[in-house]
């Protein structure tokens, strides 16, 4: 008996030995690190959540996204020849991401980040090129856009590159650390971070001088606060690791993530690693040093300031303060502050009133995987009892925020939920 | 005072302070109190419109949860976090959940077992809550209709794992879901059953069929029947038989 399993071991391990150039060849080890390096930098430029339709394939495209000019829809980045990009080289694939055209040379429409992308290695482009080219190929043929007169014109993006796009590989600092750098070139770059956290004009583009400035998103009626500002989402007075633990997991002693940063956290920056997570954060509290102080705190000397004070006081007292605490202090990280919250007294007064009326989960994480929810409101409070709450905990506590009124609080009512 | 009377002065004080300091120690290590590690506090935000016990509120379009069997409670929540099954806000709110976690939450719901409302006073006719009852219960065999009965049970509690309950429902919101169907703002994995019954039904079935169910008054015993005992006369890709 002895004997024979000694047989099989020998056998077994012949057969492996034998086995394992083979497979070696098939996918030699460079290979597959530079395809989980691929995969980890698709990660961290969030191609998924935008080239993934829901319930749809993944990297098949066809997802909507509604923009001021009409809708457009994600293409089908899969290695299919007919229907995806199978037959485009690395070098087209990097002139796609670095200068925003096809491989014909047409043009892209912005709604695909090049603006940032033109900031990407052309060795990390060709890592999640190779990558894209080993994910399962979809047939599945792209579907036109929709897009109103005369935004339907292609060469009408002409303009827009030369008013808003300047092109160029990130350049490193020398006068800052390595570390700084990365975080440099994770959040110009592939994080693209820019393209909601500073402000889109009418023309749809977004100002170099006013980079990560903020601005209100459009067609999601949510307030992409400034980076720059410590009154809004800069960060420079949080800790380096209250800044990783929000963008790992999704909450942090600070505050939680929500709306479309709930987004980015959940198909995005919850696969970074360590060091990647802890440079972007470095680079995002270097954003916000040195702003100007803090503005007097609004006077509120109305009888209706005051009526709208002692009734927001009332609701939150019913509704809020069994979590967020009487004196808005929270139970970190799950039942975030409110009192000296950035996100609560911040000039646009819009995400404030959208978590009262739509409440909301942070995402689900590896760091975080079963988040706390906040109820929705809308259904209970009405637009004078919204607007009362969200003005209390925007005035009380030391917050310096300004009242809201309830015509802010119905326009958000209606506004869609996709 | 020599070196060692110091170092035992010393001790002293700190021996003072840690007596003194030690029962208001508790109380400062609550301060930044931590959320209660529950699924009860985790699942809050389903509390306002759908009580805290998931029996339902006030509002009647909002469905009770409890005691529903937790596989027809996934396929719910997996279908408004994808967008199969349309309600804004409850698309918005499962958006970054991931699988693993709305399982524990339908887990959750259906293991609780609060008391059911007091059944709504019918404000239809006797006739058109008769037409009602001999829906549920048999049917319609010349238009193809199954009587509700047939996979939701003869008490209507749901059949393991993924046919929901009827009870405890108000009629706004049977009809409302009824009426989903037939506009395919509400689907569910095909063959889609519910779909093809919705759409055999008209106005005025869904009017009675809602009525009488939800002017019934609670069950003797509020579970669902196990898997496999009920004969479900439609192929349904919900409920794998």
């Amino acid at each position: 008996m002895q004997r024979l399993s000694t047989k099989l071991i020998l056998l077994l391990a012949l057969c492996f030995a034998g086995m394992t150039p083979a497979t070696a060849q098939q996918n030699p080890p460079a290979n597959a690190e530079l395809l989980k390096k691929g995969e980890y930098l698709a990660r961290a430029g969030d191609c998924i959540a935008c080239h993934t339709a829901r319930e749809g394939k993944t990297f098949a495209g066809g997802l909507p996204m509604k923009t001021p000019f009409g809708t457009l829809y994600t293409s089908n980045i899969t290695p299919d020849p007919q229907t995806g990009i199978g037959t485009w080289t690395s070098d087209q694939f990097y002139r796609m991401m670095h200068d925003g055209r096809f491989p014909d040379g047409g043009l892209v429409y912005p709604a695909m980040p090049f603006g940032s992308y033109t900031k990407v290695t052309r060795e990390d482009s060709d890592a999640i090129y190779a990558y894209l080219r080993s994910v399962p190929p979809v047939k599945q043929v792209n579907k036109p856009h929709e897009l109103t007169f005369p935004f339907n014109n292609r060469s009408l993006i002409i303009g827009w590159r030369t008013l808003f796009f300047n092109e160029g590989e990130f350049k490193p600092d020398p006068t800052k650390s390595a570390e700084w750098n990365r975080g440099a070139y994770l959040v110009e770059g592939l994080g693209h971070c820019g393209m909601c956290h500073t402000a889109i004009n009418a023309l749809g583009g977004s100002s170099e001088s006013q980079a990560f400035e903020g601005g209100l998103i459009p067609m999601q009626y949510w307030y992409a606060p400034s980076l720059t500002s410590n009154k809004e989402a800069g960060l420079g007075e949080w800790s380096i690791q209250e800044i990783v633990d929000y963008l790992r997991t999704g909450v942090s002693a600070r505050g939680a993530v929500y709306g479309p940063m709930a987004e980015v956290v959940y198909n995005s920056l919850q696969y970074l690693n360590d060091e990647d997570i802890r440079a972007m954060a470095v680079y995002l509290k270097g954003l916000a040093q040195g702003t100007s102080p803090d503005k007097p705190p609004p006077a509120l000397p109305t009888a209706e300031s005051s009526l709208l004070l002692s009734l927001g006081k009332q609701i939150y007292d019913r509704d809020c303060a069994s979590c967020h605490g009487a004196t808005g202090l929270g139970m970190p990280p799950h039942y975030p502050p409110l009192a000296a919250n950035q996100s609560i007294q911040m000039a646009s007064a819009v995400n404030a009133i959208r978590m009262v009326l739509n409440g909301g989960y942070p995402p689900g994480t590896a760091g975080n995987p079963m988040p706390y929810g906040m109820p929705p409101f809308a259904q209970r409070l009405s637009d004078d009892e919204v607007a009362a709450v969200v003005t209390y905990i925007r005035t009380s506590w030391g917050n310096r925020g300004a009242p809201v009124s309830a015509r802010q609080a119905n326009e958000l009512r209606t506004a869609t939920l996709k | 005072m020599g070196v060692a009377a110091v170092a035992r002065y010393v001790s002293l004080i700190r021996l003072c302070f840690v007596f003194f300091t030690l029962p208001f120690l508790p109380a400062v290590a609550q301060t930044p109190e931590r959320a209660p590690d529950t699924m009860a506090a985790r699942v809050l935000a389903c509390a306002s419109c759908h009580g805290a016990q998931g029996e339902g509120t006030s509002d009647v379009y909002f469905p009770r949860l409890a005691g529903k069997p937790a596989g027809y409670l996934y396929n719910q929540l997996v279908a408004f976090r994808d967008g199969r099954r349309k309600y804004p806000p409850m698309n918005y709110l499962l958006e970054f959940l991931p699988d693993d976690y709305l399982k524990k939450m339908a887990d959750y719901f259906a293991s609780l077992r609060p008391p059911f409302p007091e059944p709504a006073i019918p404000t239809v006719s006797d006739a058109i809550l008769a037409r009602g009852e001999s829906i549920v219960k048999h049917g319609d065999t010349q238009r193809g209709i199954p009587p509700c009965a047939s996979c939701h049970g003869p008490s209507f509690g749901g059949m393991e794992p993924a046919i929901p309950g009827l009870l405890g429902l108000r009629a706004s919101y049977i009809s409302a879901q009824l009426g989903g169907w037939r506009y395919g703002t509400r689907t569910a994995a095909a063959p889609d059953c519910m779909q093809i019954v919705a759409s055999l039904l008209t106005e005025d079935d869904v009017k009675a069929v809602a009525a009488y169910l939800s002017s019934r008054p609670a069950p003797a015993d509020p579970s669902f029947a196990p898997q496999g005992s009920l004969p479900m006369p439609l192929a349904c890709g919900s409920e794998p038989r």
